[in-house]
């Protein structure tokens, strides 16, 4: 995006900076480069054959969901004790990535289970887990939709990411907890050599994408606010 | 409200959720978090077992599968080293279902002592490995066509 398109700066509110057109190249290429790595060099698994290369982007995604998960309770904790409205717009930017990567794991993940289990869905601890973690998350950003008053607004999402965030651990640790029928963390160590740079590799790429994504949205609520501001201002009639 | 109404506010819905989450942690609800029974906890249920949803996980008993593609009808054991349990399933099981794998069925078990299910779930380990010299990966969407099960 190029400077001529951005509102110019109020008084109050401090200018904001154009974004790097360089990020989403390198997290696009970074994605690209992973993804071929991990077909070109990964023989098929013994018992799934290729549906082994879901683990590429079901994993990576499901990791930097988490990571995503954990910026929106930083930046609610943060909005909470200093009042700053920009911690409660990162949180709002990463729980946007955190839904959509959310949802990305549990699509690959149903994918990949209709052949390896059999069904699409169960209500295991792991899915179930996963499952509000999801819906929590679509509320949180559906809250923020429906109220208008940006205080009270920030307070209740803060809230709501605490809340979805401490799900976190439980999501991660239902494996080990509970009885599931998806099986433990797949991590490097658990997976043969020939797989395990592909997953790394993969969370990396996923890693700087997650990056990019927040601080686009976060760039986007920004300018938002801004001209929610602006709007305020005029229907009250003041200059 | 006052700001320091506010912060005991927030602090009683920070102890709320604390406290659940610890509850949930080490407290009883793990405990009846039961995905499936393991055959010998199905054995220790004695009476209250039977003819109820359940469902029940372990291991293909070896040697126990019998799958015939006519009729579309499967009979295996469910083991867990101590207890198996015979189940009986009128559907083709997954492409990954073998002798040794972990299993979780769904349905309800039936005097004398079968297992009626109706859906049978393979529980895949998290270890990805691939084959072996001389090994074939599987071929899933053709073995499928093939030879479902064993």
């Amino acid at each position: 995006m190029t400077q001529t398109t951005e509102s110019p700066p109020t008084r109050e509110t401090p200018a904001v900076a154009p974004m790097s057109a360089l990020w989403p190249v390198i997290a696009l290429l970074a994605l690209a480069a992973a993804q071929a790595f991990g077909f070109l060099t990964s023989p098929p698994d013994r018992d799934m054959g290729h549906l082994q290369k879901i683990m590429y982007v079901h994993v990576p995604a499901a990791w930097n969901a988490f990571l995503a998960f954990v910026v929106v309770f930083g930046g609610s904790i943060l909005y909470l004790w200093k009042r700053d409205e920009r911690w409660d717009l990162l949180a709002a930017a990463a729980a946007e990535v955190a839904a959509v990567l959310t949802a990305l794991t549990i699509a690959l993940g149903s994918i990949w289970g209709r052949p390896t289990w059999g069904v699409w869905w169960t209500w295991d601890p792991r899915l179930t887990s996963t499952a509000i973690l999801l819906v929590i998350i679509v509320g949180y950003l559906a809250l923020r939709s429906f109220v208008d008053e940006p205080e009270r607004r920030a307070r209740w999402s803060a809230a709501v990411g605490i809340l979805g965030a401490l799900n976190v651990p439980i999501v991660y640790m239902s494996v080990r907890w509970w009885r599931t029928l998806h099986q433990p963390q797949s991590l490097p160590s658990t997976v043969d050599p020939a797989y395990a740079w592909g997953l790394r590799l993969n969370a990396i790429a996923f890693l700087v994408l997650m990056i990019w994504l927040v601080r686009a949205r976060y760039r986007a609520a920004t300018l938002e606010r801004m001209r929610e501001r602006a709007d305020e201002r005029e229907a009250l009639g003041r200059p | 409200m006052s700001t320091r109404g506010r912060r005991a506010g927030i602090a009683v819905a920070a102890a709320v959720i604390l406290g659940t989450f610890a509850y949930l942690v080490y407290g009883g609800i793990g405990e009846n978090l039961v995905y499936f029974l393991t055959p010998q906890e199905l054995a220790a249920r004695g009476d209250r077992a039977y003819d109820v949803p359940l469902r029940l996980g372990g291991q293909v008993e070896p040697g126990s599968v019998v799958w015939n593609a006519q009729a579309v009808d499967l009979k295996f054991r469910i083991t867990d080293g101590a207890h198996s349990v015979a189940v009986h399933s009128s559907g083709a099981p997954p492409q990954m279902f073998r002798d040794g794998i972990g299993v979780v069925v769904e349905g309800r078990y039936h005097r004398p002592g079968v297992f009626e299910s109706t859906s049978v779930m393979v529980k895949h380990s998290n270890e990805y490995r691939a084959p072996k010299e001389g090994e074939k990966p599987a071929e899933m969407y053709r073995s499928l066509q093939t030879d479902a099960g064993t």
